[in-house]
């Protein structure tokens, strides 16, 4: 902040900041920093640190708009005080209610993706079909090539941009590991064991 | 009461039980479309209907579900089946364990989405396709005023009379063909009617033939053809076909 460099008069980086803003306010999906350098005409070292500023004027508890890093780009967003009355004014479709069924596939989707439905089938156990038509509808998932093990293989499906911005995820690196969340393998045998015993006896 | 004569109204089958083991036997039926549930719930009706308990039914009918069962289970999961016999008893417990595991996390994970959707769904955002690219402008080539001027000129002029002509058909009165063919027979007693008709338009030749219809009626004229599309020949009534005609029209 006391780099000399930033005391000029016209502050370029300032004026470079308020371009990103406008880019930003326009665009209707999040917008990567080469895209943002491209349409600033600016180089991207100075846009990243242009949109350390905008970010600093659009955060929570600052501003109705908050600036977020979501599906591997910037957008603008509604800031969280804001929702009840966004609420009322907008639907939310890609996410209204959301089936059990629905967000193990979404969830095996996300972590196994691209995966095909007999194999979002094998690991549910039941036909994943209307669940997978659901989410290719709400615009969550869609198609991405088919499964290259067998000739005419099944159609493949993978999350998209939104499916990362309705979770507010930066990438699908942020999903957490799946070791850190259910009961492992070992207590589930042990269980089993359990039963086998109870039968047997 | 006998299980293979068990009748079955399903989405997928219509008929006897038996029919349907033979079909599903054969290939020709679609085990995956057939709701086994929906078998178990019809004999259970009409064993219902029934006072005592046929033993006997009930075996043969558990015998032949569970088969239908595991059929059906290894039509779902067909390159499980072989997967899973060779396996040791062990080993399909660890097999199952590690399946089930899978399952837990999956669940577990949509169980973490859904949490987030309850706490990033208070984020509003603009949705839509963003037309990221500037539009290609193709500019026009200068143009001079006075061009255009001339164009809409002649786009302003009144447009020439559309002729109708080709539209009206002319059909001459059939009486002037009538007293047309009078007239010939009055000088000759017989004529050719290709002949008489030929240079005329279509229209005329058809009008001519009705005058022709017209005489033969009032019995004016005999009409004679020797076989279908020969020449047609008009003579006097009276005279008969003979080795004196000759051509002496055109």
């Amino acid at each position: 902040m006391d780099s000399p460099l930033r005391l000029i008069a016209s502050n370029p980086l300032d004026q470079l900041a308020r371009t990103l803003e406008a880019l930003l306010v326009v665009a209707s999906a999040p917008l990567s920093v080469a895209e943002l350098a491209e349409a600033a005409d600016d180089d991207a070292e100075r846009v990243e640190a242009a949109l350390g500023l905008v970010r600093e004027r659009y955060s929570e508890g600052r501003s109705g708009i908050v600036l977020e890093h979501v599906a591997g780009g910037w957008a603008l967003r509604s800031s969280r005080e804001a929702a009840e009355a966004c609420a009322r004014l907008f639907e939310k479709p890609a996410q209204r209610n959301l089936s059990q069924a629905a967000l193990e596939t979404l969830a095996i989707v996300a972590y196994l993706g691209p995966c095909s439905r007999p194999a979002i089938a094998r690991i549910r156990g039941v036909s994943a079909d209307s669940a997978v038509a659901n989410l290719v509808e709400r615009g969550l998932i869609a198609e991405a090539g088919r499964d290259d093990s067998a000739v005419g293989g099944a159609i493949r499906y993978r999350t998209t941009p939104l499916f990362e911005r309705v979770f507010g995820l930066e990438s699908l690196s942020q999903l957490p590991r799946l070791d850190d969340i259910g009961e492992d393998a070992d207590a589930i045998r042990a269980r089993l064991h359990e039963v086998a015993e109870k039968r047997s006896a | 009461m006998i299980v293979r004569e068990l009748e079955l109204d399903l989405d997928a089958f219509e008929g006897p039980f038996d029919l349907l083991l033979t079909l599903v036997l054969k290939d020709e039926l679609d085990l995956r479309e057939v709701d086994v549930a929906g078998i178990v719930l019809a004999f259970v009706e009409r064993l219902d209907e029934r006072d005592a308990l046929d033993l006997d039914a009930c075996g043969e009918f558990l015998v032949l579900i569970s088969a239908l069962l595991e059929l059906k289970a290894r039509g779902l999961f067909p390159e499980e089946a072989a997967e899973l016999a060779e396996l040791e008893p062990e080993e399909a417990a660890e097999e199952l364990a590690r399946r089930l595991a899978e399952y837990r996390r999956m669940k577990d994970a949509a169980g973490w989405l859904r949490e987030r959707l309850a706490t990033e769904g208070e984020r509003y955002f603009r949705l839509g396709p963003a037309p990221l690219a500037p539009k290609v402008e193709t500019p026009l080539a200068p143009q001079e005023p006075e061009k255009l001027a001339h164009v809409l000129r002649l786009l302003a002029a009144e447009p020439p009379v559309v002729s109708l002509v080709h539209m009206a058909l002319r059909f001459p009165p059939v009486s002037q063909f009538v007293e047309r063919f009078r007239a010939v027979l009055r000088r000759r007693s017989r004529f050719d009617f290709d002949q008489e008709v030929g240079p005329l338009s279509r229209v005329e030749q058809a009008v001519a033939f009705l005058a022709l219809l017209e005489l033969r009626r009032s019995g004016e004229i005999a009409i004679e053809q020797a076989a279908p599309f020969a020449p047609i020949r008009i003579s006097r009534p009276g005279v008969e076909r003979e080795g004196s005609w000759t051509v002496r029209s055109a």
